[in-house]
């Protein structure tokens, strides 16, 4: 992979200390904590075009541009956000954050534990999407972004642009929620803990205080992957990429690989598990499974969410059958029951949920014009 | 296409004059959003535009306006009961395969329906079928066999069909030529059909 022509160019991520406590929903309190950042483009004056993207379940803050003597670390949604790209940096003040639990710099369970001297491991505080957003919010008033022109995200990532306009209804002017669920199905559910379970039950996993041993549970975050990416993808584009090509071309009567969505799934586990943690992972899984903003509303989702001010864009694909379509109705029909600005879009995309982070014509489009309204409505004071 | 368009517009004027200022509009088959944004610009209208287009929901988007990529064949149930002050579907119905049914949904989410259609009963369209053929017209511009229109009728028809549907029509007006018809049997005389109606 090359960047592309309109990129931000080379970036540097940057850590900001934090040393006021932040309670988390689940009672636990972490008393000091770094968040690791990206940004690209300029802040202007009216401090009026700062959008925070947030990330999805393996991503990072690097969001888009590369390193220097890193060409090949391209961020996660370079396609998305540079200059003249949907998400143009030309306009807007775009930042990426590590979200705290992460293992990309920001505190998480490979963090030191000030308390222990040894890395937090599974003692590290389960974290939920309304923590993530707290801690953004400090970022952000560090960086003395009173508002967000616009918050977005993919997948897990469109859970916290979905939770920001609910945590802070006057911080945030857009909410961009692609490829999202108001909640995990039972399916949803019974995918996080196949992949939890692989992890736990890995010899190497000691409980998770792994770190100590010397050894990081590799088969079973392997096996967390290769699981969670066969919910990445449809049916038809596996069959189109993969079908039942052999990798030797012919079968072995073995249990070694014979097919290459076997390979492919391999592949993408080793990977996988070269570079996350396998902690995180079950944490991550976990601020999905307990994203529910309506259970505190009786269940209804339009309840939870009449507090919201933003207006919102949110998007599916049809072929995303981890959160499908209509679970973003969902949404839909619940911003709707409160008389917000919203619009919807429905993408007939072959590639299912990862389709969120691929170069589609008509989905960059729409992002690509909602942003322009957002520039349109936020006052320039370049 | 310019000729609907320019056709379109008349019934524009008129729906426009049916729609008090700050209401709630829901317009189904918004196209580009043309309809809405002008409701938008000239009675402060909030709302939503509907559409199954791709290319309809980004101009609709590029407009300014709400839209929600749906398909009215599968009814409006993103939408709650009476959220809407107006609902328009304009130019649309002709085309649609469950047609009582978006009738009965139109009355259950909105106050009032606004509903438009070319007039099959009109004068020219009765004469090239005397003559043996299918119409084709400024407002039916389609040959018979690739035409989207399904579910033709004419004014007398819909007339019969709102009060089988248990509809009270408010207002009816007929369009030909881009003008509104001043007298006359509009059955006859209209090419272009607009419908005002409520629950009764």
């Amino acid at each position: 992979m090359t960047p592309s022509p309109n990129s931000v160019g080379a970036v540097i991520p940057q850590t900001m200390h934090f040393d006021q406590p932040l309670d988390f929903r689940s009672g636990t309190r972490l008393d000091a904590y770094d968040l690791v950042y990206e940004t690209y483009g300029a802040l202007n004056s009216a401090r009026s075009n700062a959008v925070l993207v947030c990330h999805a379940l393996n991503a990072s803050h690097h969001v888009a541009g590369w390193y220097a003597g890193e060409p090949d670390n391209i961020g996660w949604w370079d396609n998305m956000i540079g200059p003249g790209k949907p998400l143009d940096t030309n306009r807007f003040f775009v930042i990426g954050v590590n979200n705290l639990g992460g293992c990309f710099g920001s505190t998480g369970p490979k963090s030191i534990n000030p308390a222990t001297g040894e890395p937090y491991g599974s003692d590290f505080p389960v974290v939920t999407v309304e923590d993530w957003v707290e801690a953004q919010a400090r970022l952000a008033d560090r960086l003395g972004i009173v508002r967000f022109a616009a918050v977005m995200g993919g997948s897990l990532g469109a859970m916290q642009a979905l939770q920001w306009p609910l945590s802070y209804p006057d911080r945030v002017g857009h909410a961009l929620v692609v490829a999202c669920t108001p909640r995990l199905s039972a399916q949803n559910i019974a995918f996080n803990e196949v992949a939890r379970q692989a992890i736990v039950t890995d010899p190497d996993f000691h409980g998770g205080h792994y770190y100590r041993h010397g050894v990081v549970p590799r088969r079973g975050l392997r096996l967390a992957r290769m699981i969670g990416h066969i919910t990445y993808l449809s049916d038809d584009v596996m069959a189109e990429r993969f079908g039942r090509e052999l990798r030797d071309g012919h079968i072995k009567f073995g249990y070694d690989v014979d097919f290459q969505i076997e390979s492919y799934l391999r592949y993408q586990g080793d990977k996988f598990s070269d570079y996350f943690d396998a902690n995180t992972y079950l944490l991550i899984t976990r601020a999905l499974d307990y994203f529910d903003p309506a259970a505190d509303h009786g269940d209804e989702l339009a309840r939870a969410l009449a507090r919201a001010k933003a207006s919102f864009l949110v998007v599916s694909f049809t072929t995303d059958w981890r959160f499908s379509p209509a679970r973003s109705r969902e949404i839909v029909r619940a911003l709707l029951d409160n008389k917000a600005d919203v619009s919807y879009a429905e993408i007939d995309a072959p590639h299912g949920h990862d389709e969120f982070l691929l170069e589609d014509a008509r989905y960059h489009a729409l992002v690509r014009a909602y942003y322009e309204r957002i520039a349109g409505t936020m006052g320039s004071g370049a | 296409m310019s000729a609907i368009l320019t056709l379109l517009r008349a019934d524009f004027a008129l729906i426009e004059s049916w729609i008090a200022p700050g209401s709630r509009v829901l317009d189904l088959g918004c196209g580009d959003g043309t309809l809405l944004a002008r409701l938008k610009r000239e009675r402060g209208v909030s709302g939503y535009g509907v559409d199954i287009a791709d290319a309809n929901v980004l101009a609709s988007l590029e407009r300014g306006i709400n839209v929600i990529q749906s398909d009215l064949e599968a009814g409006l149930s993103t939408f709650g009961d009476n959220s809407f002050d107006t609902v328009i579907l304009s130019h649309t119905l002709q085309a649609m395969r469950h047609t009582k049914r978006i009738m009965q949904e139109m009355a259950r989410v909105g106050r009032e329906g606004v509903v438009s259609f070319p007039n099959f009963g009109f004068v020219k369209n009765r004469k090239q079928v005397a003559a043996g053929r299918m119409p084709v017209s400024e407002e039916m511009p389609y040959q018979w066999h690739d035409t989207p229109n399904v579910h033709l009728c004419t004014m007398a028809d819909f007339d019969q069909f709102c009060t089988d549907l248990g509809m009270a029509v408010i207002d009816r007006r007929a369009f030909t030529d881009n003008r509104e018809l001043a007298e006359g049997d509009p059955n006859l005389l209209g090419a272009l059909a607009v419908y005002r109606f409520r629950k009764r």
